[in-house]
């Protein structure tokens, strides 16, 4: 194998390719990345045995072939050689190694045999559609921060997506909670998605894939079974497992009965709680909302620290309400809006709270309170 | 040379006895009224309960303990002239001495006893540090003034009251630092009274095995046993920064040690650093519900414990003992502390889980760590559990039923596997 590839378009597939690498795994293979030269293209295929990645990418190819080297360290290299050199990488199978010439920088890396690297079974999809990398982008930027980190309950450690009934329609939602917030977004739902399974898209995907949806024009094929979900794009395609469990039933979660009704510009919350909070303990981090009559006060007290207070105009008409927030849940949330006043509902100081933007039911927030 | 009689407490010139009354109780040690470090351990303390709540045991071999598989947690002085020893699992214990009385050990009786104890070590000096229910350093330093006597006779006095009032009896040891008043409560018991001084120190140590040092247990004796230390002596022949080099931290220690020094403070108030509670089955079992009961019992106790302490934990532990004694523990982090049974029953409940089916268990515990204060415990509720603040709020009720009528007053059906 020999081809030579300008450094940006190889860093690019290549960086791509170790971010999906385990760091720390025992199958030495699973830290390789294949490359693969034929015709006029060179394909790059990464695997953590979870999800699967390939970057094809034009290149002077010389002569075909195939050989595996470590993602982690090609990467190292391209990303230290200067912009815009062409790149020519030679295999040499007889002796293990990959050589890596740049300019006057000759590197050998020792290689694996492409036979030995693992290539995702493919599958069957149930549904095939398109979608729009915006709005793509929308569904899973809004949602991810609520993912779960907590093992026990793995099926909360990924973006739930599936086909729901939305206040305008059929849509194509996206859910996510940890057990003390959640969200829940909402999109038109596409053509071809009405018959998807729902799956619970594992958080490390949700990462990947945002590299897929920079560009605004761009159209994502979107293929879906029940267990594997397929993001591709011309060039990249992305492939995952789905998170094998049950996502619970989230409806029962988000309060219907909510209506003491708070509105706040949402950037002026999200920096007065913040202003706030510097002050809270490391532990606990509560924040106290007091409410009344288009007064909110936001205060924290941790006896070891300091207190903190701050009054923010607001408009709010029922009676008056105290209730406490970790502080960092709701700084996340508040950062949820982008344009819309935060429109908050609380029901007691015990009930979850939901939080939307303005009038826009396609972005639902809930938060559960914390005693203060 | 400085002396007074253990009994009546007044001090003495020369001779073996008090010339008062008669008792050849006597503690005389150069540096007798310039110590002030204190290490005081009951005697058989359990088993001493026991003898004085019935009479009848006085005469005989008794072990406290756990039912036959459990282990000795007491054996009395009788049943110990036999070999039996604490920590000794219970058939071996009946196999050295068939006729012992074995007495299942009342907690809480104990617990009332150490607390009598603590309030009379407590007129002593603020300066207490409890070991367990039954031991505890104590700070004469600067005292003397005060109960116009010096410490020495003031410990004297603690245990003449323990005995006379509490019916326990325990023995001292006085030094210069809590390493040595520790090895020293050892030197002469029962009803011991044992001083090393300053003077004395390294002689003392030199051909004493470093197993003495608390702390020191068989693993790391035989680590110190590969190295060639077996005496202080040893130790003292190795330079600071070799014993470092291989012993990490605790090489730093072992110099001072082996030097008689220790400047750990007595602290009245060490920070707990976790709650557990464990227990060693009748018999083995891998019954799923009788290991789901006993994992909720313990859950249970770990938690009374917290709020009794008004403490919580962010960290659960699981502790299992196979039948083959190999050990297995898993722990996991909650979002937030938490003191409720509840909580620490479901996580417990979840590691046990992933442990797996994995034959049968002879000991099953629980415990929390990273403790902090109740106050940050349980604030916030769970969205995908609604339940939860229910069951919480079931317990808090069930806790003051049970405060107010005993602890037998309401269980869980789980409770009872």
């Amino acid at each position: 194998m020999k081809f030579s590839i300008e450094r940006g378009t190889l860093l690019k597939a290549v960086s791509q390719a170790q971010s999906v690498v385990e760091r720390r795994n025992t199958i030495p293979i699973l830290a390789n990345v294949l490359i693969e030269a034929e015709g006029d293209q060179v394909q790059f295929r990464a695997t953590d045995l979870d999800i699967e990645v390939v970057d094809k990418t034009p290149a002077q190819v010389e002569r075909a072939g195939a050989t595996t080297v470590s993602a982690t360290m090609l990467h190292e290299i391209v990303r230290k050689l200067p912009d815009g050199a062409l790149v020519t990488l030679v295999d040499d199978s007889a002796a293990g190694r990959l050589s890596v010439e740049a300019g006057r920088s000759h590197f050998s890396l020792a290689t694996l045999p492409k036979e030995d690297f693992p290539v995702m079974a493919s599958s069957e999809y149930h549904s095939n559609f398109s979608a729009k990398a915006p709005e793509l982008r929308r569904l899973f930027d809004k949602s991810k921060f609520a993912i779960s980190n907590e093992e026990t309950r793995y099926y909360l450690n990924g973006v739930y997506m599936h086909v729901a009934d939305g206040e305008e329609g059929r849509a194509l939602r996206c859910v996510a909670t940890d057990g003390h917030r959640l969200a829940r977004i909402d999109a038109a739902l596409p053509a071809g998605a009405e018959d998807m399974p729902g799956v619970i898209v594992p958080r490390k995907t949700v990462g990947e894939l945002r590299k897929l949806l920079e560009d605004d024009e761009m159209d994502i094929a979107v293929s879906v079974s029940e267990t594997k979900i397929r993001f591709a794009t011309p060039d990249i395609t992305l492939t995952s497992k789905v998170i094998d469990g049950t996502f619970p039933d989230y409806t029962r979660v988000i309060p219907q009965g909510n209506t003491r009704k708070m509105e706040v510009d949402a950037s002026d919350f999200a920096r007065a709680v913040d202003r706030v909070a510097t002050v809270s303990s490391e532990r606990s981090r509560a924040v106290k909302l007091q409410i009344d009559d288009d007064r909110l006060v936001l205060s924290v007290n941790a006896p070891d620290s300091g207190a903190a207070e701050e009054e923010l105009a607001v408009a709010y008409s029922d009676e008056r309400l105290e209730i406490g927030f970790n502080a960092k849940y709701l700084l996340e949330i508040a950062s949820q809006v982008d344009r819309e006043n935060a429109v908050f509902l609380f029901n007691s100081a015990g009930d979850p709270t939901l939080m939307r933007e303005g009038n826009d039911t396609s972005a639902v927030y809930v938060v559960m309170p914390m005693r203060v | 040379m400085p002396a007074f009689c253990r009994d009546c407490l007044v001090p003495l010139e020369t001779g073996p006895r008090c010339p008062r009354c008669r008792s050849f109780r006597v503690a005389r040690h150069p540096e007798l009224f310039d110590l002030s470090i204190a290490h005081m351990d009951c005697d058989a303390f359990y088993a001493s309960v026991e003898k004085r709540d019935n009479p009848e045991l006085a005469d005989k071999p008794v072990i406290v303990g756990g039912g036959r598989r459990g282990v000795v947690s007491t054996a009395c002085y009788i049943a110990r002239i036999r070999g039996v020893h604490s920590a000794m699992p219970m058939f071996r214990a009946l196999k050295l001495c068939p006729d012992a009385v074995v007495v299942k050990p009342r907690m809480n009786v104990y617990a009332e006893v150490s607390r009598a104890i603590r309030s009379m070590m407590d007129e002593l000096t603020p300066a207490v540090e409890p070991l367990s229910l039954d031991e505890a350093f104590m700070d004469l330093t600067g005292t003397a003034r005060l109960h116009g006597a010096p410490p020495a006779v003031m410990l004297a006095r603690l245990v003449r009251r323990m005995r006379d009032e509490l019916g326990v009896t325990g023995s001292i040891g006085l030094s210069h630092n809590k390493f040595l008043a520790k090895i020293a409560s050892d030197l002469d018991k029962p009803n011991g009274f044992s001083v090393i001084g300053q003077e004395e120190t390294l002689d003392f140590l030199a051909e004493k095995p470093v197993s003495m040092i608390w702390g020191v247990g068989a693993s790391g004796q035989a680590a110190l046993d590969r190295t060639g230390i077996r005496t202080f002596s040893d130790l003292r022949r190795w330079e600071e920064r070799d014993l470092i080099a291989r012993f990490g931290s605790m090489g730093h220690r072992l110099w001072h040690l082996a030097r008689g020094q220790d400047i750990r403070r007595v602290s009245a108030n060490t920070p707990v650093k976790s709650i557990s509670n464990e227990t060693t089955f009748h018999e083995d079992t891998g019954d799923a519900e009788i290991l789901d009961g006993h994992l909720w019992r313990m859950a249970e106790k770990v938690a009374d414990r917290a709020k009794a302490k008004r403490r919580a934990g962010r960290v659960v532990t699981l502790k299992l003992k196979r039948a083959d004694h190999s050990l297995i523990t898993r722990r996991h982090a909650l979002r937030e502390p938490t003191q409720m049974a509840d909580t620490i029953y479901a996580t417990a409940r979840h590691l046990f889980d992933q442990v797996g089916q994995n034959g049968r268990y002879r000991l099953l515990g629980v415990g929390i760590s990273e403790i902090s204060d109740a106050a940050d415990a349980d604030v916030s509720g769970d969205l995908l559990d609604p339940q939860a603040a229910q069951r919480r709020a079931a317990e808090r009720a069930a806790d003051s039923i049970r405060a107010r009528f005993g602890t037998g007053a309401i269980l869980k059906g789980r409770a009872m596997r």
